[in-house]
């Protein structure tokens, strides 16, 4: 079966500063890869290559087995990558529907915004997240922590994905909060979208992910199924660099 | 959120506040100035002086809300009307009907393309607008004095002389009328047509009453406008003088302005960089293309503004729109637009180039010295920007209980 996402060998250098130095991982449609590794391990640097925000110096990328050019956010977008990047990247100063077209803007004929039909979709989506989000007209900025990343979710959900990144989605965020995530995890994987959930966090990812992919000093330890692991072997990955025995 | 009565007419506080602001600092100066201020005539004339400074305000909200500044704008409005001073008089044939559109063209074309290079400057080089626009100021006015090595040069051509206001460029009261009725036309539609795509979006609209309340405290705004340029008459004769042309082209970048920021993807672009460069990247905005087109239409306004200087002016003179750029970054910052960027708006900077211009124009009634004029100016200023940060502070605190 071809992968819906392959990256293969790849290279990015910071500087003098190798942050991937032959980084790769794969994902299938329907699956939930948790990417881990040390802060500097490079796992953020990978999920930005893909997502256009720095392209790659070497390396390839595999579409549904073709490859791809990402060079710019557009690109990735155009492919049916979104992200929810660790920042959330929303304009605090714009409201929740602004910031979920953002660059992607419905125009009436003549280019001016539809801000009627982008008023009604961007409310169904928050809606269909967290029926309570009813601050539709307040900048994001003023927004809960728990309220910006549905605003997040929803920009990346809006536009029918095929591959989506979280990149510590959690981190930010109280149980409730955390837990609506986690649903919303495995609602998208069983509508067939591929996701990648870049996480510190070993409880999150083992309830989540059904495969993972760690990461030292820009290169990857190995690529373990969960239920072939415990939580002490992925630490082990993570710290050591040493792959489990019995995997 | 409690939305007020301001807020059920859909009206912007902040804009609200600045009115009642202008409101109260007219009554006053009518009562210091022994009810000279609140006449047509004074009235009149405070429109005209205000349309340069105003012109220029509106390109540079849209310049600092993208977090950047402008501070050649009065050096590319002298070296603007310096180039359309000389071709006009002494390179194209004087007299002929083209010479003063033509000249007119070339000159917003020259501002224009000084704007993009600067923001050209700024969005591929990296180096800081400040800097860019600072190096403008000094090579811009330079470029100006160095045409005619200082000369001023005069007389403009008559049709041009008319884009600077005065006895003759004005519309007289049937075309003001029908401005002005034309204006309300416009806001009814827009307001009726908005409302109405709205409720095709199944949204439930706000009551109709309320919706009547503001077009009527609107248009009420725009006819009484028309109805004060209207009332003043030539010194000495009946003929009504109607809105002068200047301010004509105010009111027309105004809106050109309004409409661009409030209903275009390139106005979303413009707050969405102002308010968070990284994500308006990762969401696929062309930043440096906007930056670019910012800055070109901030220059293009101030060469208009110094083209309407040079014709009221009558002259092509170096001292056109010297310091005008600490008027227009004055203007836009009393009128609410933040320095930190990703907010202000164009109705709001020419609410506030009219607030400073009122200072002025009513201090010059009282016969205060030039000197300190600028004392009062710069209080207000700092009054202003104060004033704006308790707003923010107090508007930042309720949405913060609130959520």
């Amino acid at each position: 079966m071809t992968m819906l996402v392959e990256m293969r060998d790849i290279h990015k250098q910071f500087g003098g500063v190798a942050a991937l130095d032959g980084a790769e991982l794969w994902l299938e449609a329907g699956e939930v890869l948790g990417l881990l590794g040390h802060n500097g391990a490079g796992k953020s640097t990978l999920v930005k290559v893909l997502c256009g925000a720095y392209p790659a110096d070497r390396g390839e990328i595999l579409l549904d087995g073709q490859r791809v050019e990402i060079r710019n956010p557009r690109d990735a977008r155009k492919l049916g990558i979104e992200t929810i990047h660790q920042t959330l990247a929303l304009a605090d100063n714009l409201d929740a529907v602004a910031n979920i077209f953002l660059g992607r803007e419905i125009v009436k004929w003549g280019g001016a915004l539809d801000q009627a039909a982008m008023d009604h979709a961007g409310q169904k989506v928050l809606a269909r997240l967290n029926p309570n989000f009813t601050n539709h007209h307040v900048p994001v900025g003023s927004l809960s922590g728990g309220q910006r990343q549905v605003v997040a979710i929803a920009r990346a959900i809006q536009f029918q994905a095929r591959v989506l990144v979280m990149d510590e989605p959690t981190a930010a965020l109280g149980p409730a909060e955390t837990a609506m995530v986690g649903d919303l995890v495995r609602r998208l994987q069983t509508e067939g979208m591929g996701l990648i959930i870049v996480s510190h966090d070993l409880h999150d990812v083992f309830s989540l992910c059904g495969r993972l992919t760690v990461m030292r000093t820009g290169r990857p330890v190995g690529h373990v199924r969960t239920q072939d692991v415990t939580q002490d072997d992925v630490l082990g990955m993570i710290i050591a660099g040493r792959m489990p025995v019995a995997a | 959120m409690k939305r007020g009565i301001l807020g059920s007419l859909g009206i912007d506080a902040r804009l609200a506040a600045l009115l009642g602001t202008l409101a109260v600092i007219w009554l006053v100066l009518h009562v210091l100035t022994d009810g000279i201020f609140l006449t047509p005539r004074n009235l009149w004339n405070l429109a005209s002086q205000t349309a340069v400074v105003g012109i220029m305000a509106c390109g540079m909200v849209l310049v600092i809300v993208t977090r950047r500044i402008d501070l050649s704008v009065g050096s590319i409005a002298g070296c603007a009307g310096m180039v359309i001073a000389v071709l006009q008089v002494e390179v194209f044939a004087p007299g002929t009907w083209w010479n003063p559109w033509v000249t007119l063209a070339i000159g917003l074309a020259v501002g224009a393309a000084i704007g993009a290079a600067q923001g050209a400057l700024n969005a591929y080089l990296a180096i800081p607008a400040f800097v860019v626009t600072l190096a403008g100021l000094l090579i811009f006015r330079g470029i100006a004095w160095l045409i005619t090595s200082g000369r001023t040069v005069a007389p403009m051509d008559p049709t041009f002389q008319l884009l600077g206001g005065g006895f003759q460029g004005s519309i007289g009261d049937t075309a003001s009328w029908v401005v002005g009725a034309l204006g309300v036309a416009a806001l009814t539609f827009l307001r009726l047509s908005a409302r109405a795509r709205r409720q095709r979006f199944g949204f439930t609209p706000r009551p109709l009453w309320t919706e009547a309340v503001t077009i009527l405290l609107m248009a009420a705004l725009i006819l009484g406008f028309v109805a004060v340029m209207n009332s003043y008459t030539r010194p000495r004769t009946d003929i009504v003088q109607g809105i002068s042309i200047p301010v004509l082209v105010l009111i027309g970048v105004a809106c050109a302005l309004e409409w661009l920021a409030r209903t275009r993807r390139f106005g979303r672009y413009v707050y969405a960089i102002g308010g968070n460069p990284e994500a308006a990247r990762l969401a696929g905005v062309p930043s440096a293309r906007i930056i670019v087109a910012v800055f070109a239409l901030m220059g293009f306004l101030a060469a208009l503004a110094g083209a309407v200087a040079t014709a009221r002016l009558n002259a092509g003179a170096n001292s056109t729109g010297e310091l005008a750029e600490l008027s227009v970054i004055a203007a836009a910052v009393i009128g609410g637009t933040s320095l930190a960027g990703g907010s202000g708006t164009v109705a709001g900077a020419v609410l506030g180039a009219l607030i400073m211009q009122s200072l002025d124009n009513g201090m010059v009634l009282l016969g205060l010295p030039s000197a300190l004029r600028n004392v009062i100016i710069g209080v207000v200023l700092i009054v202003a920007v104060w004033a704006d940060a308790l707003w923010r502070r107090r508007a930042g605190g309720t949405r913060g209980a609130e959520a």
